[in-house]
């Protein structure tokens, strides 16, 4: 319902992933041109710097986006409730990265909007780019991250002085979800297999659990090929013959080690686009960010690379139903990566992030 | 103690850690008797693992080395490791074996993971390096993944609390991580390594992890000539497919070390080819590096085209925990002789030999 109707645009953004324009006209209805407001929270280190980026382009553009900005810093308690209300009205939030302090004390902010707002599907979608030449090749491979329980759900507690435990938690009520969200994903993408990431030799009851769920969404998709793969063999297949990854299903910490190490193959933590979804609300920001939010050299210089978070602006426009913008926006950052003469010292230039953004400015048509 | 730790550690000591053909021109100067046959518990397995362990066997017989194996049958889907097999490498104090498949699902706990917390393996060791002669999307690689693994999240501790609930505990301790930190940065300073890093995600397991990197910054102040870093395990899986050179020596917990070591191997040449070892303070279990998790595929079995440099790489880890160092010498350099000539090599290296053709090759090698 609402629903497919939200995650539609945000699918159908994965599908035309490809350099070439276009040339289906879209027939808007009536008042669809009216600016839309999105949240936008700038965050700590990098963050300032290519959230501005994506707001020169989209003033550039002339797209029909306005953001309500707000500050939040990693350091912060909770997210601030005046921020929170804004993402509830507003449905979707753009942000570059929120540094979790190491040590006690202070949880993590980012994983703290995931839970607040349920964003229960994390998607990065890794992609060899045009003209960007990697150590591998035909690389294409969606993660898709349950994004809010297993490993990550905060429960820690030291038992005696010395010894610590961590619970991970996996519910049948997560896992079937990201289950269906993942092949709902492949069905709807036209893409042939998903594969789920699982450790179940080892924790025989909890991603025993995760694989169950998988395999009972699996028997509704007689078309799309399942398998599963230990999460070690994944790591080593992933380095040597990524060609054979498609979707992949995975609970919240392999997740995140399977979406790193898979942007590090196709290009880089600085290109991949990705976001944050649940029912009600998204939330766009860099596809995989290695856990930190950049260098103080790179801040310093302004030499962050700004097309992860262009493309998942894009990945955004199509959400809020503006394609032929995401469209333009997409072959813009394409063309300034095939040209291969502005390009952040992550893709091997020198060129500053400034320098990127006006570049892609120059080639929107 | 020491004693019994000084082989272990002239071991590591003298392994080559990336290093070509030459050969040694040090002689060595035994001690009386102590060209005795030893003992050595051998371990088949399941699989694949028959077939290398075969390999194994072979080679050695062919070096005249003294040690001889006791040979006991387990496999994966036993319930527990047979007492005998216990008794036996508590004796021999070393072992090498195969894999052993642990059985997905509810029912049969890990038995590799069993016989590591018995014989309290507490390290294991993982070498990743490039091997001349085998072309690699990744140069310059040469890390060593020291891996706690006896606890974290293979404690094995899971319950259901309700139908559809299930919490799993990861279990990290100032004993263990200790412990590890100490073997990681003593091997790094007996074998004149410049760098250790520690790998965790304590941003987000704030106590468990943190508690681990604790444990290594108190013992990086014991060692102010080797540097220390951490870094969080999303990030080092996204530059170890990126800049691998950057890395040295990496101590990680349970969980991060099995998938680290694993994506090491795979830029270095494949699990096939990466020897490791499991060590505690009283005995030492040589098997492949890094097996991915699992004994290989049926078409491999039945082809009997499995790759047996990984575990012979490790058999010569073992002669040097024996201290026979000039039968691990020849043993490694017949072995890099046969990957650098590129004639027999199995599927996984991008050749079409069986196992037995590799065997024959490093025999034909040996001086």
């Amino acid at each position: 319902m609402a629903t497919s109707r939200r995650s539609l645009p945000l699918l159908r953004t994965l599908v035309a992933g490809k350099t070439q324009t276009r040339t289906v006209t879209y027939m808007p209805r009536p008042g669809d041109g009216a600016p839309r407001p999105v949240t936008l929270i700038p965050g700590d280190g990098i963050g300032p710097l290519v959230t501005n980026a994506v707001e020169q382009v989209m003033e550039a553009m002339h797209a029909p986006v306005y953001f309500e900005k707000y500050d939040v810093h990693g350091d912060m308690n909770r997210v601030p409730p005046e921020v929170m209300d804004s993402i509830r009205k507003n449905k979707v939030c753009l942000k570059g990265g929120l540094k979790t302090p190491m040590g006690g004390g202070v949880n993590s902010l980012n994983m703290q909007l995931r839970k607040e707002l349920d964003l229960y599907a994390s998607l990065v979608n890794c992609c060899n780019f045009q003209g960007l030449p990697t150590r591998h090749e035909n690389v294409d491979i969606v993660v898709i991250r349950e994004n809010t329980e297993g490993e990550y759900s905060g429960l820690e507690h030291e038992v005696v002085p010395g010894v610590v435990e961590s619970l991970k938690v996996i519910t049948k009520f997560c896992s079937e979800r990201i289950a269906k969200y993942a092949f709902e994903y492949a069905y709807l993408n036209n893409r042939k297999k998903v594969t789920a990431v699982h450790k179940a030799n080892i924790m025989k009851l909890a991603d025993g659990l995760f694989l169950e769920s998988c395999r009972e969404v699996a028997t509704k998709y007689p078309s799309i090929k399942y398998n599963e793969i230990i999460v070690d063999n994944c790591c080593m297949q992933l380095v040597s013959k990524p060609e054979q990854f498609d979707v992949m299903v995975t609970p919240n910490l392999y997740g995140n080690l399977v979406a790193n190490t898979a942007a590090g193959i196709a290009g880089g933590t600085g290109v991949m686009p990705g976001g944050n979804v649940g029912a009600e609300y998204a939330v766009f920001e860099q596809g995989a960010s290695a856990g930190n939010v950049g260098k103080e050299k790179m801040v310093e210089q302004k030499t962050a690379n700004p097309v992860a978070l262009l493309l998942s602006s894009s990945m955004m426009l199509r959400h809020l139903q503006f394609p032929s913008f995401a469209d333009r926006l997409e072959n813009a950052v394409k063309r300034v990566i095939l040209e291969g003469q502005y390009r952040t010292k992550d893709l091997g230039g020198s060129s500053t992030t400034q320098e990127v953004v006006d570049a892609v400015i120059a080639k929107l048509d």
